[in-house]
């Protein structure tokens, strides 16, 4: 169940990024969940503590305890900053000491306005047609598809660390780390 | 609310930490004002560290768990006047508003200054449009409390590797940790084009130091905070001085004003996270803000200098990137473990290339043999679409881009300068900092000269290609991008310069204050020029000796 979006509009999100890193003979956006990244970033202050920042200072993944899925609390300001990141400045005074912001959660209606509802049930063709027409907002999806794809998993996307393993990439090593050899050898 | 201390440190970063030690160690009483969050150490039990730092390049890189938030906190940048009030907001060069500072986030490359670094004006002289200075000490002067520094932080290191390097007392704390495998590639081709390039002196720990362990190469060091505190970031010192009882350290806690009257710093103002007021007395007062928020305090508290603020510098960066076709993995080790000097040893050759391009001569700085890292910045940089994977499966950026990055000597400008924004404003309504800056011409100059020196050692490697690019991009119209003309050095230094003569000089050579003498700068303001090292290790030096005289003082 999306937190932000609607389940409308999770298919809509869905079936862009599965357009902007398409699986192949490897998983692609669809199987790591980028839209769900994307949804829980979007409606990071459903959560408590909101899903900004995870903990540390281990995942687990390479022993350790795993810390990471315990967000971090926000001070006030902080809450204040992503809030209006998100949210968008929505003309509340104490948002707007440098005037308004448009938030990333407006960016998104709009952005899927221009796709249109009927985006899921395109062809590639016509999909990447629409994305393309749309670029300011294709480049800010693309960004955070890239984030929900190659990102630690705690934060919703990368499920299976399928963004890491067609790489070849560990991710977070922490506290085992890297052996001299490791580093020094081809 | 108002306590009494000897003394209040604003900023807790490498100069702030270094003088709440000395002087805590001397039976002092401090309060260390920090408007960052406190990430590093267990304020209720000083000898436990925090475990927030973890490898995530999303909390790191891209969601500003360091600090700080652009949005919260930004500054102003413009070329110069003729470009208005600025062209602008944001993000400009800022280093970690958190406890420890700039030293929770870089790599720890921890280098000595080179003797002539002191003497820049009388050994190269005078270059027009530049105020190249001497500092108003020597090399000799400061290399107890270089020796001093690198104890502290634990330095890993080799002595006599380095054929330009200064004259030292002692050996390195610690031998240098693991090379990386572009590092063994670059080195050997460096020295085959008659280069010497030696283990970079770092503040990570080799070997276990201090109560820390050793470095176990994660890879996620620069730009992130070391999750396993095996970095020299100040949490030692920050440990030491707590755990006297003499210290006190209020995180989350904005410094908007110095006091002063009578010619004599009498404490600060401040707020709280909530916005409460408080107010701190204390007989003297120390300003580590870094070399744009402490000009900024400055300003904010109406001191007045017309120095304050100008001759900012920070590292012109020419960085030689080339494909090889080796997998260099450069997400295996401490981010750059080599580097070089030669390329700020002006010779014949690059004496008549200065020449050739109208100047006396020009300098470059410490380059270091590095690649970039990790997979998320590597994405945004990939097409979307059914190319996507194949560039990442392929992994030009992330595991065949070597290179290397030249931190280059920027002359002190007085038109490069610190001051308020007219308008814009940080979340608790103060002016922020506006960057004026445009590089000399030497920079230029120079950048080019050695930037080509850097491509044929890649193209000796076996580079299929190999370019060379600045930051600053004086003339790049990606204004906030990293092809733009904001530096991204996060080397800053010169707003507050010092020197025997209050005329042309904010500070004395102690780093007081001319006007107020109780009023010491610990950061790396005051430096007269920016040498082409990062600034870490001489600041703590320098706030050393400068700390060890103020005990001395009473």
């Amino acid at each position: 169940m999306p937190v932000f979006f609607s389940d409308a509009e999770f298919r809509v999100i869905e079936a862009a990024c599965a357009r902007l890193i398409p699986a192949d003979e490897d998983p692609g956006a669809g199987e790591a969940r980028v839209a769900d990244y994307i949804d829980g970033f979007l409606g990071a202050f459903s959560f408590d503590p909101p899903r900004i920042w995870a903990g540390g200072a281990f995942s687990g993944r390479f022993g350790g305890a795993a810390g990471f899925a315990s967000f971090h609390r926000l001070n006030r300001l902080d809450e204040l900053a992503w809030r209006t990141r998100i949210e968008g400045s929505l003309g509340r005074p104490e948002r707007e000491w440098n005037g308004p912001v448009v938030g990333l959660q407006e960016r998104y209606r709009a952005g899927l306005a221009a796709l249109g509802t009927d985006f899921a049930g395109c062809n590639g063709d016509e999909q990447d047609g629409r994305l393309r027409a749309n670029g300011e907002f294709t480049a800010l999806l693309y960004e955070h598809a890239c984030e929900g794809m190659y990102g630690a998993p705690e934060y919703g996307g990368n499920q299976g660390l399928v963004g890491w393993r067609y790489i070849d990439f560990a991710g977070d090593v922490q506290p085992r780390g890297y052996s001299d050899e490791e580093v020094s050898q081809p | 609310m108002s306590r009494d201390f000897d003394a209040v440190i604003i900023g807790s970063g490498p100069g702030g930490s270094t003088v709440a030690d000395i002087l805590t160690a001397a039976g002092w009483s401090v309060v260390i004002m920090e408007k960052g969050r406190n990430h590093l150490i267990d304020l209720d039990d000083p000898s436990r560290l925090a475990t927030d730092f973890s490898n995530d390049e999303i909390k790191f890189m891209i969601r500003h768990f360091l600090g700080p938030d652009p949005l919260l906190e930004p500054r102003s940048f413009r070329r110069d006047e003729s470009e208005g009030d600025r062209i602008h907001v944001g993000e400009v060069n800022s280093v970690p508003t958190t406890v420890g500072g700039g030293g929770t986030h870089a790599d720890g490359k921890t280098p000595r200054f080179r003797e002539e670094d002191f003497s820049l004006l009388s050994t190269w002289g005078p270059v027009d449009g530049a105020s190249v200075a001497d500092w108003p000490l020597s090399y000799d002067d400061l290399e107890p409390f270089y020796a001093e520094a690198e104890r502290l932080i634990g330095v890993a290191g080799e002595a006599g590797a380095n054929p330009f390097a200064a004259w030292r007392s002692g050996p390195f704390p610690m031998p240098p940790g693991a090379p990386m495998y572009g590092a063994v590639l670059s080195t050997a081709a460096a020295e085959a084009a008659g280069l010497h390039p030696y283990p970079a002196p770092t503040g990570a720990n080799s070997v276990p130091y201090d109560g820390r362990p050793a470095c176990n190469n994660c890879g996620f060091c620069a730009f992130y905070g070391c999750p396993i505190h095996a970095k020299g970031d100040p949490v030692a010192s920050l440990r030491r001085a707590l755990l006297t009882g003499r210290a006190e350290l209020r995180p989350e806690t904005f410094v908007s004003k110095i006091r002063v009257a009578n010619g004599l710093a009498t404490g600060v103002d401040y707020l709280e996270l909530d916005g409460t007021e408080g107010r701190v007395d204390a007989r003297h007062v120390v300003l580590a803000g870094g070399g744009i928020e402490t000009p900024r305090l400055l300003l904010l508290s109406g001191i007045e200098h017309p120095l304050i603020g100008a001759h900012l510098m920070f590292h012109f960066q020419t960085y030689a990137m080339g494909e090889l076709p080796q997998r260099v993995h450069g997400h295996k080790g401490r981010s750059v473990t080599h580097v070089h000097d030669d390329h700020m040893i002006p010779d014949a050759e690059s004496l008549a290339a200065a020449r050739a391009a109208g100047l006396p001569w020009f300098k470059g700085g410490m380059v270091e043999h590095a690649g970039p890292a990790h997979p998320i910045l590597e994405a945004k940089l990939a097409p979307w679409g059914a190319l996507h994977k194949q560039v990442m499966r392929t992994s030009t950026m992330r595991e065949h881009l070597w290179g290397f990055c030249m931190q280059g000597e920027d002359l002190p400008q007085s038109a490069n300068r610190v001051d308020l924004d007219p308008t814009v404003r940080d979340v608790r309504g103060f002016p922020v900092a506006r960057i004026t800056y445009r590089p000399h011409r030497h920079e230029i100059a120079a950048s080019e000269y050695y930037g080509a020196k850097l491509v044929q050692v890649l193209e000796s490697m076996g580079a299929a290609w190999a370019v060379a690019a600045t930051s600053p991009n004086p003339d790049g119209s990606d204004i906030a991008g990293f092809d733009g003309p904001i530096s991204q050095s996060r080397h800053i230094v010169g707003t507050t310069r010092m020197g025997t003569d209050p005329q042309t000089s904010v500070c004395d050579p102690w780093g007081r204050v001319h006007a107020i003498p109780n009023l010491l700068i610990a950061d790396s303001s005051p430096f007269p020029t920016g040498s082409g090292y990062g600034p870490t290790l001489t600041l703590v030096a320098l706030a050393l000796r400068n700390a060890h005289a103020l005990v001395d003082a009473g």
